[in-house]
């Protein structure tokens, strides 16, 4: 309960941080993205448009009210047109919402297609690479892993499009992606962006479970078990992975966060439509109201998933479940 | 020297067909004509199969011997694989003479022998210290000192290094690498020239310059802030220690490069268009970003020093705040710091040329990889008929992984090291 509210807490103190941010930019920023060109009824009217004649306290908290209703506000493209050609005409308006939607689903798909793949994979392999400690096999997938992480995801990104799309044509490298699409062919066009993300998150977890399992394996109920005659993998899977599970759950939510953020990136590279794109795209055009919805969103996905990994790691001990 | 290495591939090469040829007759057409991952499940069937008949050939053979009868069939599996693995690997360099594969497998033993010769020589020159450093060193970990010397000299000696400069516009554009003018290539430029008639090579090494330039500065910026901060919460403590805490746990919550690219948005519109101003501001946000990790670990190793008997004899002596921090904290802090350093140097290396690569980055007047691999990458579609066009944006990006995994493999090293951890 504590754990929940401090977590509602922190997004509040995020959304003030993101908000003052965005009101750090110089005078007033009608003026900044219509340049110095404007003419004054151009600036009136995004002012008018956007709430900005009224003091940051107050335009803050009608943000906020805003965000809690799913009202997100107008972008600024939209806004500019609207100005330019007259009064508010309404009808055609894309809000921010509405533009995020769509994409912020896009994202949770590849997210959640790239975490079916990774989070067994890296279980498996740190399984393995416990079981088989100090071998050739260790070895190895160390050194492998510890390049998958250190290399930037649009090495490996573009590394996977030549092999895997250029020279060996298996999965197709752009992914357009558009609502009406059958399952099998979106998860097909899904496929490269998820196995750069995967490649990206496996090795981390898998080495966090490798080391926690490790640490267990001089207890000495791992040393009865030994004792009793029990193969190996039945040691490792049986009695040492369960009490591994509270660090284990706990990086790999932390990865899932990750993952979240490390969209950005690999969607860029795979002109792949979801939010990250669009929040690059924002930030070059400098659309302040959908970095700031964007920014939002994946701050309030990365506090989520920080406190789940919280929570979980509580539910998963038994001691600290049932404090003394 | 070529000729002999061309004798032993052509005779490796006959080798390696005459195997794949023959087992070429074994693999029945049904199994080439199924889809991707249905090849897959066969092989991986097929690589156990192998295992266990591996293993059993092993106890007949070998009339029981332990080593053979307690095989786990993993282990049994695991040396299946290799051989398969070795043989894909043979496969794909000697008779499907992938290109790129070539490259890499070549690239990855003239590393390996560089590192294993470079361990060799620290291990005979040098004073008693480095010879007994480099005596317990994994080949990784001198791979890795190896390779950050030869980035530290090319970024200091780049202006002397480079052939052209790195905004210097040539007449010739699109020249393919290589320098084969059979192929589209010219002697003149090796790595060949971009798509407006600049120096690729060049390029690459005034990117070494930049990039791991101002990813250095930043990584000492974001040190000496949060260094001198985790320090002074620690060793102060009270509502400073409080104070601090509070506002690097707030600026935590958002992700690291969610953070830089919104700060960026706002620098962007403060620079008004003088792209070296960006470049600055990059630096600081990433800096200010990046020290509420610094601060997080050093306030941490802080507070585990700053109890101990030493500290409170140096306060009982009547010892200033500076002498507490530089003199008695400092040096006790120094492994966990260095490691940090290493891995830290990494992270804003990366997120700078993530930033580059999304083009809200270093900025045009400076040559840097993440900008080049964006530009260079529609290249990459070539890669069928042309190879050594497709392989420029690679070159940039894979500059950019080599520095990371030589840092984090020394670090790996060093942590190992400093931890004792022998299993």
């Amino acid at each position: 309960m504590q754990r929940l509210l401090l977590g509602l807490v922190t997004l509040v103190v995020v959304s003030i941080i993101i908000f003052t941010a965005v009101n750090l930019l110089p005078g007033d920023f009608a003026q900044a993205i219509l340049g110095q060109g404007a003419t004054e009824e151009a600036i009136a009217g995004i002012r008018e448009q956007l709430g900005l004649n009224q003091s940051p306290v107050t335009r803050y908290f009608q943000w906020l009210s805003g965000v809690l209703q799913g009202d997100l506000g107008v972008p600024l493209s939209q806004a500019m047109m609207q100005s330019f050609s007259g009064a508010s005409t309404g009808g055609n308006v894309i809000t921010v919402a509405e533009q995020i939607g769509p994409r912020l689903s896009n994202t949770l798909f590849l997210a959640g297609v790239s975490a079916a793949i990774a989070v067994p994979l890296s279980i498996t392999l740190g399984v393995l690479t416990a079981l088989y400690r100090n071998t050739a096999f260790d070895k190895a997938m160390n050194i492998s892993t510890l390049s998958a992480i250190s290399s930037p995801e649009f090495f490996l990104a573009y590394i996977l499009i030549l092999f895997l799309a250029v020279l060996n044509p298996i999965f197709p490298s752009l992914s357009n992606i558009f609502p009406g699409m059958e399952f099998s062919e979106r998860l097909n066009k899904t496929m490269l962006p998820a196995l750069t993300l995967t490649l990206a998150v496996t090795a981390q977890m898998m080495r966090m479970t490798r080391a926690a399992l490790i640490n267990l394996l001089a207890a000495p109920y791992i040393e009865m078990a030994r004792l009793k005659g029990l193969s190996p993998m039945r040691v490792i899977v049986k009695h040492a992975l369960p009490n591994a599970m509270a660090p284990i759950i706990t990086v790999v939510a932390l990865n899932l966060a990750y993952l979240v953020t490390g969209v950005v990136v690999v969607e860029v590279v795979f002109v792949y439509p979801g939010i990250g794109q669009l929040f690059v795209d924002s930030v070059k055009t400098r659309d302040i109201p959908v970095v700031q919805a964007c920014c939002l969103i994946f701050a309030a996905v990365y506090i989520l998933l920080n406190l789940t990994a919280d929570i979980l790691s509580i539910l998963s001990n038994p001691r600290l479940r049932h404090p003394k | 020297m070529s000729t002999v290495f061309g004798a032993i591939n052509a005779a490796l090469d006959a080798v390696v067909t005459a195997i794949f040829s023959g087992l070429g007759l074994l693999v029945p057409a049904v199994y080439a004509a199924q889809p991707f991952w249905i090849r897959a499940l066969i092989a991986l069937a097929a690589i156990g199969v192998a295992g266990w008949m591996f293993r059993k050939i092993g106890q007949v053979l070998s009339k029981n011997r332990p080593y053979f009868r307690d095989m786990t069939f993993g282990v049994a599996y695991g040396f299946a694989f290799a051989v398969w693995a070795l043989g894909a690997t043979a496969h794909l360099f000697f008779i499907v003479e992938n290109p790129f594969f070539r490259w890499a497998i070549q690239l990855l033993i003239v590393f390996a022998i560089a590192a294993f010769l470079f361990r060799l020589l620290g291990r005979g020159v040098g004073t008693t210290g480095s010879r007994k450093l480099f005596r317990g060193m994994p080949l990784t970990a001198a791979f890795g000192i190896l390779i950050i010397l030869i980035y530290a000299f090319v970024a200091i000696f780049a202006a002397a290094i480079a052939p052209y400069g790195q905004e210097q516009v040539l007449a010739n554009a699109n020249i393919v690498p290589g320098g084969n003018p059979a192929t589209g290539g010219d002697p003149a430029y090796p790595l060949g020239t971009d798509q407006i008639g600049r120096d690729i090579l060049s390029r690459l090494i005034f990117g070494a310059q930049n990039t791991v330039g101002i990813a250095f500065v930043t990584t000492c910026l974001a040190f000496f802030l949060g260094g001198s901060l985790g320090f002074l919460a620690a060793t102060l403590g009270g509502w400073l220690d409080q104070l601090l805490s509070r506002i690097v746990d707030a600026l935590m919550a958002i992700p690291a490069l969610i953070f830089a690219l919104l700060l960026m948005t706002i620098a962007t519109a403060y620079a008004q268009g003088e792209r070296t101003q960006v470049t600055l501001y990059m630096i600081l946000i990433i800096a200010v970003i990046d020290s509420t990790r610094v601060f997080r670990l050093s306030r941490a190793v802080g507070q585990s020093i700053v109890v101990m008997d030493y500290i409170e004899a140096a306060r009982l002596r009547g010892e200033g705040l500076g002498y507490l921090v530089f003199r008695e904290m400092l040096p006790n802090a120094y492994a966990p710091l260095l490691a940090e350093f290493g891995l830290r140097f990494c992270f804003v290396f990366l997120t700078i040329a993530s930033l580059s690569f999304l083009g809200v980055g270093i900025q045009p007047p400076f040559a840097d990889w993440g900008t080049m691999v964006r530009d260079l990458s529609q290249f990459i579609n070539f890669a069928a008929f042309a190879p050594n066009v497709a392989v420029t944006p690679l070159l940039a990006a894979g500059a950019i992984a080599l520095l990371t995994v030589a840092v984090n493999f020394v670090v790996d090293w060093m942590l190992h090291r400093s931890s004792g951890l022998k299993e």
